[in-house]
């Protein structure tokens, strides 16, 4: 099954990159801090569910930032926008990290557009007494090493060769990361009194030796949000997607499954 | 030339091996190292010494703004400056600067200098920096918003002590209903803005197009004569030659009797300043979005390659012209030298560096005073043009 990339998708003027994979429902997937790279396998396998959907958020992936982006809801409000100007009708929505963080955004503000939620370790609220990675105070190879729970996954993923390219769009996503995240770092206090408002079906996945942001978050999220499930990944750090890509996958093809015999 | 006290008020007690250890003085260095009884003698001792320069003849004192460090203890210099502005009698007070990206509302900058202005009645100098990317750190203020806050904070600022008040202020950081700073400033305008910069093209620029004075931090001498060219190329641009009055040096000096003498004297002192107190790690001081992206994969690459190498030693900072250490004669030769090539009517100069104690920082001021002063002062500095030979 093919990839089919597209950029003439445009919200406020801003073209929008969207790798296209598969047929029928829309299944969005949001990108963490460190770009659109590394979800392919997980696109593939979703795509036998569905037209998977794999964009890269406005100043990620190499593309400027538009003037118009200071903050998280901006991207909640600009993908709410896309959902309709592309007429994806409801949308199983999927998000990891910062792209979890917009994914909840865009569901407190409109539920309705959503068939499922599954959050994969998302930022966005505050947890009291988590110890969790200042991930701007840590080198690249630090930071590396913090994602993941097998030390040997780091240490290959650090020693594969990069493109001086591929630095700098690194530095890019950092930058407007920080951007959005500096300050709360990570998190939006707003975010949570309505989290009550979300009545698509919702999943949370956690791995459960996360380190930037410890499991003790998915019951903070549980909590928030009415009837969500929380499934939780062993011997898996911060980046399920790469670490336990075979349990990601088939916990987010049973769940949209399983939210798709309900509708 | 003009002669300006510069103190940086380290915490000159500082357990160093403490600080190796942690990989910075900065942020993530534990307060539990500050001892109030040492620290207070310290802002004591160090507020003399600024005395002290008046007494001597120094034109002007200099403090500046650090946030959790114990490279400098000058949260709120304006505390300072309010404690010397009755006992420095003749010299100007210069804080270079407060950072003005770090508040969340400008206008208490406007009063507090407003203030400082008049009860200095009028010997304020009024410095405007952005912070060093530690600050963005200690302060949980976003980096990326930087330039923007440092742009907004200013124009409100002049505006403020300019404009006849009340006026408002609609920016995308900061908006204000009321701008009406009790007390306005002494000084007409304003008083004299200063910018201290490392160099970053985009501040020369906009400096020489207000006609403020610029300041270049501790950097080789050909750094510092390439910005100040730098400078006067952006005025003529702007349409009038620069003054050297407008361009300001900050570097160390130390005088004892002999080179050899003041090198074992000062040494230590410097290695202090150099290896341990200013060391940061490179997430540290350039986070996400402080500087453009040129900028920072030129200082990524740098700091790769240095990372291989030693630090710089004493000789190598003597070689390169950043400090200026030896007997008399040797400063006042080197002195003449980087005035010559570099162009600038204005020394800053940290008298007191790193962990060098009252005694001999109080001896260094001396022989400044007495053997640099009548020298640099019986000439006017040389004219702008004839400092680039090259």
């Amino acid at each position: 099954m093919s990839v089919q990339v597209q950029a003439s998708a445009a919200v406020k003027g801003t073209p929008w990159q969207i790798r296209r994979q598969g047929d029928g429902e829309a299944i969005l997937i949001l990108h963490g801090a460190d770009g659109a790279h590394g979800w392919a396998s997980i696109q593939a396998e979703l795509a036998a569910h569905g037209q998977a959907l794999l964009p890269s958020h406005p100043g990620f992936d190499g593309s400027p930032r538009p003037a118009w982006l200071d903050c998280v809801s901006d991207l909640a409000n600009g993908y709410l926008e896309l959902i309709e100007n592309q007429g994806w009708g409801r949308v199983h929505l999927v998000g990891y990290g910062l792209g979890g963080w917009i994914a909840a955004e865009m569901a407190i503000r409109h539920s309705g557009a959503l068939a499922s939620l599954s959050l994969i370790a998302p930022q966005g609220i505050y947890v009291p007494d988590v110890v969790t990675v200042d991930v701007f105070l840590r080198t690249d190879e630090q930071l590396l090493r913090d994602t993941f729970h097998d030390p040997a996954l780091a240490q290959a993923i650090w020693d594969q060769p990069r493109s001086p390219e591929a630095d700098e769009v690194a530095i890019r996503n950092k930058e407007v990361t920080a951007r959005l995240t500096w300050q709360p770092r990570g998190y939006d206090l707003d975010l949570r009194k309505w989290l009550h408002r979300i009545a698509a079906p919702t999943q949370i996945v956690w791995g459960a030796d996360d380190r930037i942001l410890p499991v003790a978050y998915a019951e903070a999220w549980r909590e928030a949000i009415p009837d969500a499930r929380v499934v939780t990944l062993e011997a898996c750090g911060h980046a399920p997607h790469l670490e336990q890509p075979a349990r990601l996958g088939q916990a987010l093809s049973s769940f949209l499954e399983q939210a798709r015999s309900v509708a | 030339m003009k002669f300006f006290n510069f103190h940086l008020m380290a915490y000159r007690h500082a357990d160093l091996d403490a600080i190796q250890r942690n990989g910075s003085a900065w942020v993530t260095f534990s307060n539990q190292y500050y001892d109030p009884k040492l620290g207070a003698e310290l802002y004591h001792e160090y507020l003399d010494q600024m005395e002290y320069a008046d007494q001597l003849g120094f034109d002007g004192v200099c403090l500046n703004e650090h946030h959790q460090t114990a490279y400098g203890l000058m949260p709120t210099p304006g505390v300072l400056a309010g404690a010397l502005a009755r006992s420095v009698k003749k010299a100007k007070i210069a804080i270079l600067g407060r950072a003005l990206p770090l508040v969340n509302n400008p206008m208490v900058i406007a009063e507090e200098f407003a203030l400082l202005d008049n009860l200095t009645r009028g010997r304020f100098i009024a410095g405007f920096v952005r912070g060093i990317g530690a600050e963005y750190h200690a302060m949980g203020i976003n980096p990326t918003e930087s330039q923007e806050r440092f742009n907004e904070a200013h124009d409100m600022i002049v505006r403020a002590w300019t404009e006849p008040g009340p006026i408002a202020y609609a920016g995308k950081y900061y908006q204000m209903n009321y701008m009406n700073p009790w007390p306005r400033p002494y000084q007409t305008p304003h008083p004299p803005i200063w910018v201290p910069s490392q160099g970053s093209s985009s501040t020369i620029r906009w400096a020489a197009s207000r006609r403020y004075t610029y300041c270049q931090t501790l950097s080789a001498i050909d750094v510092v004569a390439k910005f100040f060219d730098m400078y006067r190329e952006e005025a003529r641009q702007a349409g009038y030659e620069a003054d050297n009055e407008q361009l300001a040096w900050s570097n160390c000096i130390y005088i004892a009797e002999t080179d050899e003498q003041a090198m074992r004297e000062a040494r230590p002192h410097l290695e202090a300043l150099m290896g341990t107190l200013l060391k940061m790690p490179m997430e540290m001081l350039l986070p996400p979005g402080y500087t453009n992206l040129e900028a920072m994969k030129r200082i990524k690459a740098t700091r790769a390659l240095a990372a291989g190498k030693k630090a710089q030693s004493v000789e190598d900072l003597i070689k390169a012209g950043v400090v200026i250490i030896g007997s008399p004669a040797t400063v006042r030769e080197k002195l003449e030298e980087y005035e010559a090539r570099a162009g600038f009517g204005t020394v800053l100069t940290k008298t007191q560096f790193g962990t060098m104690p009252n005694e001999m920082a109080r001896n260094n001021m001396a022989a400044i005073a007495e053997e640099l002063f009548p020298h640099f002062r019986r000439r006017e500095s040389p004219p702008a043009t004839a400092a680039a030979p090259h």
